[in-house]
């Protein structure tokens, strides 16, 4: 061993000066780490005790309950409508998203200012995030679902519109090509050219975020826009916290279920190969 | 001509049949969702101008004519948002490490036990499906209001995200070098340690770093159930109809999600850059 570590010092040195950076970030990020959980109140104390409590809930929690028969049906109703929501909202946003994808890509329109233009509005639609786009719906609908499904549908506009025109970007020019070639016009390309082509990945695209919003709608509901996320706070807040951890169940059983049906689909489209793109 | 017409024909049947198919479950979904289009035509008017009645201060002036009084909060919020940056930098960190221990459990070419892996697959599974506000709810009641609840809540949903995207990584990993390692008598860890670790970090960085810029998102709305952050002075304005502070507060939450999401990616290419020279 010592004749090994003769030939070859250099692997034995622990700190070889090649890993002087890699330590320096490191360090830069625990320091910052720390002192992060110091500003936010991790030393103070309140750890160790939430800690013990959160312990206590969790036991408190099990076994799943839904209380009564009456609980348990509001609960599946209020199940579907939240499936109805991310429904809704999901394909209205792919209907009114593909002219804006189609504004929005390279190979379909050609004036700058206009592309410039639908992207930003894409990106800002984007940034703000679910909650606030149904908090502003609830202002403008008054609460309840409706509100909810308008708010999946404003921040999926933003999504979709972004993947719509990269997938049309993805297109192969040849399909347009060979119909300006007959006397098509610009019109005439994009239907017949592109559309067929990029069909299945926006299809899947939409199964795809199905899936999520079916998440994204169990906790609009917190702010008042219906679906289960309503029922799911009021038990938190109350402390039902057997209510709670049934109402968690049925949601974990539905999206597991929505996963399944809509990778099925998804697999039935676009074949086993394809993937999603982006 | 006869069979092109009948193949055609038979086509179009299809396309008809689901767009009916589509067309009865939006039908059904929007009874459900409680959709009422007189509702909507009748109130959509107060969409546009209740965006633009975001920028108009209480004197009826437009916000950029006097910023003072636009931002007149600008210290409170510029504090908040650091806390916000904090939540995110912290909760991303704490459930990436915990991630990047648990996918080595979790991956199915190296883990050392089948239970261990399902136990841990499993265990991903729950904590990326219960969305995160509903973890914040539930540790606003153990550790009380405030940002600590959030953190928690923000690592818990980015170590099952990231537990998940770890674990596919490793096992697409060269496993000559773990061998190698093994077959010297080492322990279970520290082949993972030498052989595996080496070849996953850049792209265990280039996943966090991703999961960051979302969990920024993702924290700026945790203070709508209490759990710290920017979120709190969101909601109190948006429910008090204080106009200008909303447009005031989003105006600076999507200037710094733009900052941080051109600075993550910057960096995430120049770690993908790393991999290629190694």
């Amino acid at each position: 061993m010592d004749a090994v570590r003769e030939r070859y010092p250099e692997h034995f040195k622990r700190l070889g000066p090649q890993r002087l950076p890699m330590i320096a970030v490191a360090t830069a990020m625990l320091v910052l780490l720390l002192y992060g959980m110091q500003v936010l109140g991790f030393f103070d104390g309140k750890l160790l005790s939430g800690m013990g409590r959160l312990v206590e809930i969790a036991g408190l929690m099990l076994p799943p309950d839904p209380g009564s028969w009456a609980h348990a049906r509001a609960y599946g109703m209020a199940l579907i409508e939240t499936v109805a929501i991310a429904l809704l909202g999901t394909l209205s946003a792919a209907i009114l998203a593909l002219p804006v994808g189609l504004l929005a890509a390279r190979n379909v329109t050609a004036q700058r200012i206009v592309r410039f233009l639908a992207r930003r509005s894409l990106d800002t639609i984007r940034s703000v995030d679910i909650l606030i786009w149904a908090l502003i719906w609830i202002n403008v609908v008054g609460l309840g679902p409706f509100a909810g499904a308008l708010a999946i549908m404003t921040s999926d506009i933003g999504s979709f519109g972004k993947l719509f025109s990269e997938a049309i970007e993805a297109a192969d020019r040849k399909p347009v090509e060979g119909i300006t070639s007959t006397g098509g016009g610009h019109f005439m390309g994009i239907r017949f050219g592109i559309l067929p082509e990029v069909f299945p990945v926006l299809v899947s695209q939409v199964l795809y975020y199905f899936e999520s919003n079916t998440r994204s709608a169990t906790i609009i509901g917190i702010v008042g826009a219906g679906g289960i996320g309503l029922h799911l706070a009021e038990a938190i807040r109350t402390l039902e916290l057997q209510q709670t951890s049934f109402i968690i169940l049925m949601i974990l059983v539905t999206v597991a279920a929505i996963d399944l049906v809509s990778s099925q689909l998804r697999f039935a489209m676009i074949g086993r190969r394809g993937g999603v793109s982006g | 001509m006869a069979a092109y017409d009948a193949s055609v024909r038979s086509r179009r049947w299809h396309t008809l049949l689901m767009v009916a198919c589509v067309a009865a479950a939006m039908l059904l979904a929007s009874i459900s969702a409680e959709v009422s289009p007189v509702k909507f035509l009748e109130n959509i008017h107060r969409f546009p101008s209740y965006i633009i009645r975001l920028f108009y201060l209480e004197n009826g002036q437009p916000v950029w004519t006097d910023i003072g009084e636009w931002f007149w909060g600008l210290n409170r919020w510029l504090r908040l948002l650091w806390e916000t940056l904090l939540m995110a930098y912290v909760g991303t960190l704490l459930g990436a490490v915990a991630a990047s221990c648990l996918a080595f459990l979790g991956a199915a070419n190296v883990a050392p036990a089948r239970w261990i892996r399902l136990v841990v697959r499993r265990f991903c599974e729950l904590c990326r499906t219960v969305p995160e506000l509903v973890f914040a709810l539930l540790f606003v009641i153990a550790f009380g209001l405030g940002p600590m609840a959030g953190v928690l809540a923000v690592a818990i949903h980015t170590l099952g995200a990231l537990g998940k995207l770890f674990a596919e990584v490793v096992e697409n990993i060269d496993m000559k070098p773990v061998e190698g390692v093994s077959s010297t008598g080492a322990a279970w860890h520290v082949a993972m340690r030498f052989g595996a670790l080496p070849q996953v970090l850049s792209n265990f960085a280039s996943y966090a770093l991703l999961r960051f810029e979302i969990n920024v998102r993702g924290a700026a709305v945790m203070g709508f159930v209490g759990a710290g952050g920017i979120g709190q002075d969101l909601i109190e304005a948006i429910r008090k109809f204080y106009y200008s502070d909303v447009s005031a507060i989003l105006v600076m939450i999507l200037i710094t999600v733009a900052i941080i999401d051109s600075l993550t990616s910057l960096l995430r290419h120049r770690l993908i850059g790393l991999e290629g020279k190694n």
